[in-house]
């Protein structure tokens, strides 16, 4: 055995050589076996116990329900058999943000409970495919859902630059239809939109709406510092966030843009300004945990302000002692626990309900993907399933659709963009211990533009990490 | 950069550099003395981190969560290397697929287990909380400055262990020539299985340690892994001196430019890579074949 082995034994070189080519073709190898375990995975993926609806629910049931005939062959399956309506899910169900994308499907699957999982006599069946947070990803899983399942609609995706690359990928199939999940990019509906992706959740700017006054009359603060990850989607929060408190006179100190899945922030903290009343944080996740968890070893002095995704119940519900350390942040977005809306409180008893094993409240991942496949579902209803004549029946309809969901009134503007409420919160703790988002105040009817006249807004250009400066909204809007 | 900010960023990057050690030196034992490229080894630092932190939070000792980490994922390992590498024992591109296999399955299942929560421990008060470092008197975490000493310790211990106990005379013999080795009665499967099971606890015990500076969470395997990977392949693979320096040459790199511009921070540790297989491809302390 030992002479097989000696013969077969590279030289070090050789080996060495080959190990720093595996090295590096590891992330595209795992990516594309993970791509496809997933695939394959895909009827099965609901067993997963987070996101196993009950069987409490049966109208959810024939989604999660592994169809037998997909294990054995494909091709038997795809495509919608006759009398039923397929409808893809996109959304992260893996790496750092897989509690995420659960959240979002438990959105979907509430929704399309609520419809009693049929509309018009067709049977609602849903298939999951999932991204990795990154556009080409997102891109290639929608063009698989259209393409190899054969779905007649999408409701997805979840992550900021994800949602600019369906956008994209939508006019190139304009007999689909796409509603969105979470993804937050303002440019997706704001600049050169498709007509066919329609969004009925609100973008990140609008999240930010009334958090930048809050900061500035009731907090104090004059002067912040901005830490972000480095993409569309906190370019927008962040943007959001000065549009308000520049107006009102406030300075920004040093902007931060770090790249996704940053780990250790001790640096970043070591080299923020001494003279800021408190810093602007947009992180996800573990990011957001992360930082959070330095920032309180570093014994940071400045206060902090919490972008939508920072303080999302999936960062609050974090296991650990980090969890003590965010209480009293200021944020907002577009849910807030304590709502009191009957409507509200309706929903998230329902998300209870539906899901025993879910959080302690619904996160805005799972208000995104809800509102979508709602308005989505709405629209479908209108039309009574009918999606001959390449859809066009249901697009007329779904841009007309407006309703009253969990967090209010809900309507599409002319880019078929969501105009919703919004809520400023606090993070504070309940009297069972979880850490929730209390309200502090309801912002109603946002619009994209935040009110102010469309026509500067959109000579601002497009948000990046250096756009908007306060300088530029002093001169846009004045101050 | 100011000279108390110079100060901070490199004891941030010494830190980090230590949690790389812990990390990245099971990775490089194993292939210098197995020539396996175990690129589940990520996996096994973040079953050891679930796992350590289960531990931990039932038993409320955040040692024992530690000691149950590093023996779990050594098990794990264990039986990685006997029941699915040994039968293919020598053939390097079948071993990687298989660990890349197993690295998968492990990250599903784990996230089924765990769910997507991050994770966050609670070491013991008498490490953690804020210290005062003398002379420069400035602010540092107690944590970071335990996880630095912890690494020196464990560095310390495997070079004694290597160069001056007769197991790390034969490990040595081996990383050289096994087959010589195992000519002059040396059992070397024995020595495979349990360099591998020793090189899966320490992973597992960084899962705690490194967790408990930072978190757990889904994902954070694959960043482990590539963060091993780039330390060794700029170290030399399979050697303990270049890990080390390796470490210490990412983990600053890393710290330097997140301080001084985050945006590219994510590139400027591949550059690095880039240059030492440019100029010396074997690595700073690999050697020339």
């Amino acid at each position: 055995m030992l002479d097989g082995g000696n013969q077969k034994r590279l030289s070090r070189r050789e080996l060495l050589r080959r190990a720093g080519l595996l090295g590096l073709s590891v992330p595209a190898v795992s990516a594309l076996l993970a791509a496809c375990a997933r695939e394959e995975a895909t009827p099965t993926t609901a067993a997963l116990p987070t996101t196993a609806p009950p069987a409490a629910t049966p109208t959810a049931a024939p989604a999660a329900t592994p169809t037998p005939a997909a294990a054995a062959s494909p091709a038997v399956t795809v495509g919608p058999a006759a009398g039923e309506i397929v409808i893809g899910v996109l959304a992260t169900l893996e790496g750092a943000f897989a509690l995420f994308g659960d959240e979002g499907v438990r959105g979907v699957e509430m929704a399309i409970a609520e419809f009693g999982g049929e509309i018009g006599g067709k049977k609602l069946r849903i298939v999951k495919e999932s991204t990795d947070a990154t556009p080409q990803v997102a891109r290639e899983k929608a063009r698989k859902l259209i393409e190899q399942d054969r779905v007649d609609l999408i409701v997805g995706p979840l992550s900021g630059d994800e949602g600019l690359a369906i956008r994209d990928y939508a006019k190139t199939v304009p007999d689909k239809t796409f509603v969105n999940g979470t993804s937050a990019a303002q440019d997706t509906t704001l600049r050169d939109p498709a007509p066919n992706f329609f969004r009925f959740s609100t973008d990140g700017v609008q999240w930010m709406a009334g958090l930048g006054t809050y900061c500035y009359q009731e907090k104090g603060y004059r002067r912040v510092a901005t830490l972000g990850e480095d993409y569309s989607y906190p370019y927008s929060q962040v943007a959001g966030f000065l549009l308000e408190f520049c107006k009102l006179g406030g300075e920004v100190a040093a902007q931060f843009w770090v790249p996704i899945g940053t780990r250790d922030y001790s640096s970043v903290i070591s080299s923020m300004p001494a003279d800021i009343d408190a810093i602007y944080v947009i992180l996800g996740g573990s990011d957001a945990v992360n930082f959070l968890q330095a920032y309180a070893d570093f014994g940071g002095q400045a206060a902090l302000i919490g972008g939508s995704s920072t303080i999302d119940q999936n960062v609050l519900e974090a296991k650990g002692n980090i969890r003590q350390r965010v209480i009293g942040i200021p944020g907002a977005g577009p849910v807030a626990a304590d709502n009191p809306d009957p409507a509200w409180q309706a929903w998230v008893e329902a998300y209870r309900k539906q899901f025993p094993d879910g959080l302690s409240t619904p996160s805005l991942f799972c208000w995104g993907y809800y509102v979508n496949a709602k308005g989505l579902l709405l629209g479908l209803r209108e039309v009574n399933g009918d999606l001959s004549d390449g859809q066009k029946k249901l697009q007329a309809a779904l841009a007309k659709v407006a309703f009253d969901g969990p967090t209010g009134h809900i309507e599409l503007d002319e880019n078929r963009q969501a105009i919703a409420n919004n809520y400023v919160t606090e993070v504070a703790k309940g009297p069972d211990g979880n850490l929730y988002n209390k309200l502090v105040k309801v912002v109603e009817g946002v619009n994209q533009t935040l009110g102010l006249p469309k026509e500067q807004y959109l000579a601002l250009g497009s948000f990046t990490r250096d756009n908007p400066k306060c300088e530029d909204i002093h001169r846009a809007f004045g101050s | 950069m100011t000279w108390t900010q110079f100060v901070t960023v490199t004891l941030n990057g010494l830190t980090l550099a230590a949690l790389y050690f812990l990390v990245a030196v099971g990775f490089t034992l194993i292939f210098g003395l197995m020539r396996v490229v175990n690129l589940a080894h990520g996996s096994l630092y973040l079953f050891g981190g679930y796992v350590g932190w289960t531990v931990a939070e039932r038993s409320g000792n955040w040692i024992l969560g530690a000691v149950t980490a590093a023996v779990v994922a050594a098990v794990a390992g264990l039986a990685l290397q006997q029941a699915l590498l040994r039968p293919i024992q020598g053939q390097d591109l079948r071993e990687a697929l298989v660990t890349i296999g197993v690295s998968i399955v492990a990250a599903d299942l784990m996230l089924a287990q765990w769910g997507g929560f991050t994770y966050g421990f609670s070491p013991p008060r008498a490490i953690s909380g804020g210290a005062r470092l003398p002379v420069l008197d400035i602010g540092y975490p107690r944590y970071r400055l335990f996880l630095l000493a912890f690494a020196l310790v464990v560095g310390l211990v495997l070079w004694l262990l290597l160069t001056r106990t007769r197991l790390g005379i034969t490990i040595r013999a081996a990383i050289d020539d096994r087959d010589m080795v195992s000519a002059v009665g040396v059992n070397v499967q024995r020595l495979f299985a349990l360099m591998f099971a020793f090189g899966a606890g320490l992973a597992g015990l960084a899962g705690v340690v490194g967790g408990s500076a930072f978190s757990i969470a889904s994902g954070e395997d694959a960043r482990y892994l590539l963060a091993s990977l780039i330390v060794v392949i700029i170290g030399g693979m399979g050697s303990l001196p270049g890990t080390a320096v390796a470490s210490l040459l990412v983990a600053l790199v890393e710290q330097y430019s997140l301080a001084l511009f985050p945006t590219y921070a994510a590139i400027v540790s591949f550059l690095l890579m880039v240059v030492v297989l440019a100029v010396r491809p074997q690595g700073l302390f690999g050697r020339p074949a």
